[in-house]
């Protein structure tokens, strides 16, 4: 077989070329902070496509709001001259690998030096090792997961409350009306999956430290359709609490199992009780249930910016038409963070903002904002509702709730 | 675990409640498997799809409530959409692959289920959805032990439709010429019977009943487009534990299915459901097994 060397050489070329790209890809030009004119770039890779497609539009929603409001508000003084927001979006398709590849690509090709976090944990924990790798910070407000904060990330920062906080504040208020928390019995089934076994562990520590016995701790498979068995035990061991998590399934399945089998406990607490829907679902059936949120627009929160809670809401709601869900609340409030970071640093330094970053001690009209070693906010507690005449009304934490606990739920035959 | 038993002995009352909710979620894989046991005994075609036509089910009652009916009229709706739809399913795709190897037919049903469960996806999005038939819930010892109605309704039409299924097979000509094609397709075609058409009613009933457990899923727990594997998977085991062509052994194995299930959930805790419904399939194969092969020496 003789050789082809015409083939061979454009081979060769071929080669060469994809190596030139390659490396221009690798090391380009310049190599500043994406700061052009009077205009500060950041970068996002957002779920606009996919399962988390929703959720997505509301991260995205959020963060355009945030871009808005601080611009047209007298945008940002770094060293004193004023810079306006931009982002550079992409659609991460709601798969962790297409994520990663884009932080990658906004990092190397894009030229941006700071970034705004994904939706969800899945693919903040995907994009993470990136901008770690390329010591760009990163603030995210849609990756709750506690697994994100244990692996020294140096510039990953969440506004958010993590995952094991979700219900805690359900432990303290059982302990609260309670008087003898040492008496209280708890009982707690949740879904076989990090996101809600990290909520468990924060419950269950909890009711520990505070003396609590735990009487129930199932773990509900993931392709959970009937919780009766669980159920049965809540009838049969009467428990002060009943918490339960598994997505905006296990709510609904709670809710729907909770009424038909007239099952009688005098708190019961949830998660995703929104994104299930539980008031349009189940209406009076639904009352006097608990539901974990991280943000709600009736808080007493405020800031120079959105002002209060209320008038953010009011606000989203002139611009996209729907009421502002937790997730674009919180989206929005990133781009505070990083305004005050970048004025404080004044600089666009990467390693020098992450530093401000680091240091950031503020309220905003979402909750306040500080952040531990670790990246993760630690000023912000989540908040409690409880559906009450068929809305959800915040009732803990109780510095800044609207409204009272209806404690104990009466027994169905009652209600 | 020992302390859930010991809840058993010293309140039997519990026990009660279990079995009778256990039983109850049974009615509902009675139903399907109903459906695959007589696809697969006919067809010989193991429809991946099942739990996904339960679902569809759902996703029809969920219109009909929509639409201002009453609830329980979705389950003869929804039996009536899944009818059709399993007709024109079998006459689009599965006529193709029914006297193939039943390889061919696995691959193409489960790529219906994939087609739908995506479809419904896009059709009513990823969320989870119930409905609220307002049927009530019968109460018995003090609260104790509590029944929904949606699953007497759900239990109730296991076995009349059961026996319906049992009566129509046995008597009505379609039945007879579908318990020929059953015995042997070829001379069944020899002697007049248009297999095509016995093979397509036989598909659209199995979706048929497959859509009106889906109904009773819908107003008794709750649906969401990827609900079909476990449905699917339960009424598998059930036809494998009755055995083809008992239509007895299925109403059995499906109920006692449901009350093990629930009965080891609570024992075990839910994390341990599913394993010990698996451990207790092989148990019951290794004896089945062990029971044929004493019947077969017997023959020889």
């Amino acid at each position: 077989m003789g050789i082809d060397h015409k083939n061979l050489n454009s081979r060769y070329l071929e080669l060469f070329t994809s190596a030139l790209l390659v490396l221009t890809v690798l090391f380009p030009l310049s190599s500043e902070a994406k700061v052009e004119g009077d205009t500060i770039t950041l970068g996002a890779a957002v779920s606009l496509t996919g399962k988390y497609a929703t959720n997505g539009k509301h991260t995205k929603n959020g963060y355009d709001l945030g871009v808005k409001i601080v611009n047209e508000r007298g945008g940002i003084k770094v060293a004193g001259k004023t810079y306006k927001f931009a982002i550079k979006y992409y659609d991460d398709e709601s798969t962790p690998a297409r994520g990663a590849q884009l932080a990658e690509r906004l990092i190397k090709q894009d030229n941006i030096k700071f970034l705004l976090g994904p939706y969800g944990s899945g693919l903040t924990k995907a994009m993470a090792p990136i901008t770690e790798k390329y010591k760009v910070p990163m603030v995210e407000a849609n990756g709750a997961s506690l697994s994100l904060f244990n692996n020294g990330y140096r510039y990953l920062f969440a506004i958010l409350s993590t995952t094991e906080q979700y219900l805690q504040s359900a432990i303290s208020l059982v302990a609260t009306v309670s008087k003898n928390p040492e008496k209280v019995r708890i009982a707690g089934a949740f879904e076989n999956d990090p996101f809600s076994q990290d909520i468990r562990n924060g419950v269950f520590d909890d009711a520990k430290r505070l003396g609590m016995k735990t009487v129930i701790d199932d773990k509900l498979p993931p392709d959970l359709n009937d919780m009766s068995a669980t159920l049965t035990k809540v009838k049969a061991l009467k428990p002060d609490l009943l918490v339960i998590s598994g997505h905006a399934k296990g709510a609904t399945l709670a809710i729907r199992q909770v009424s038909d089998m007239k099952v009688n406990v005098p708190m019961l607490a949830l998660t995703h009780c929104d994104s299930a829907d539980i008031i349009g679902k189940f209406g009076k059936a639904a009352e006097y249930v608990l539901c974990a949120s991280q943000w709600d627009r009736s808080l007493a929160y405020k800031d120079a910016f959105f002002g209060s809670a209320e008038n953010f809401a009011q606000g989203f709601e002139k611009s996209y038409g729907y009421a502002p869900p937790y997730q674009a609340a919180e989206s929005a409030a990133a781009l505070l963070v990083y305004k005050d970071a970048f004025e404080r640093a004044a600089t666009f330094d990467p390693s020098k903002v992450r530093d401000a970053i680091a240091t950031t001690d503020m309220q905003t009209f979402y909750g306040n904002i500080k952040f531990d070693s670790s990246g993760k906010n630690i000023a912000k507690p989540m908040v409690l509702y409880q559906v009450q005449d068929g809305q959800y009304k915040v009732v803990a934490p109780t510095e800044w709730a609207a409204s009272k606990l209806r404690w104990p739920t009466p027994p169905w035959h009652k209600r | 675990m020992w302390d859930n038993v010991s809840i058993l002995i010293d309140a039997p009352i519990f026990l009660v409640d279990l079995l009778v909710n256990g039983i109850l979620i049974g009615a509902i894989f009675v139903l399907a498997a109903y459906g695959m046991a007589l696809v697969w005994g006919v067809m010989n075609i193991i429809n991946v799809a099942q739990g996904e036509y339960v679902m569809m089910g759902g996703f029809v009652t969920l219109l009909v409530v929509k639409a201002g009916l009453h609830p329980l009229l979705g389950i003869p709706i929804a039996a009536g959409v899944l009818f059709i739809t399993g007709w024109v399913l079998y006459r689009i795709i599965l006529y193709r692959v029914v006297d193939r190897d039943i390889f061919i037919s696995l691959l193409a049903t489960f790529g219906i289920s994939i087609l739908l469960a995506q479809l419904f996806n896009q059709l009513f999005g990823a969320d989870v959805q119930t409905i609220d038939a307002g049927l009530g819930t019968w109460y018995f010892m003090d609260g104790v032990v509590t029944v929904a109605v949606t699953k007497v309704i759900a239990f109730s039409l296991a076995l009349g439709l059961g026996l319906g299924l049992w009566f129509f097979l046995k008597r009505s000509r379609i039945g007879q010429a579908i318990r020929a094609t059953a015995q042997n397709a070829r001379a069944a075609r020899i002697l007049g019977i248009d297999t095509h058409r016995v093979y397509a009613i036989t598909y659209g009933l199995n979706a048929a009943l497959c859509g009106a457990a889906g109904s009773l899923v819908v107003m008794a727990w709750a649906i969401h487009p990827y609900m079909g594997l476990p449905y699917t998977i339960r009424s598998f085991m059930v036809v494998i534990v009755a055995g083809l062509g008992n239509l007895p052994g299925v109403v059995l194995a499906g109920l006692g299915l449901g009350a093990s299930e629930n009965l080891a959930g609570f024992i075990l805790g839910t994390e341990f459901q599913i394993a010990f419904v698996f451990i207790l399939m092989i148990v019951v194969l290794i004896w089945r097994n062990r029971s044929l092969k004493r019947q077969r020496r017997y023959l020889k």
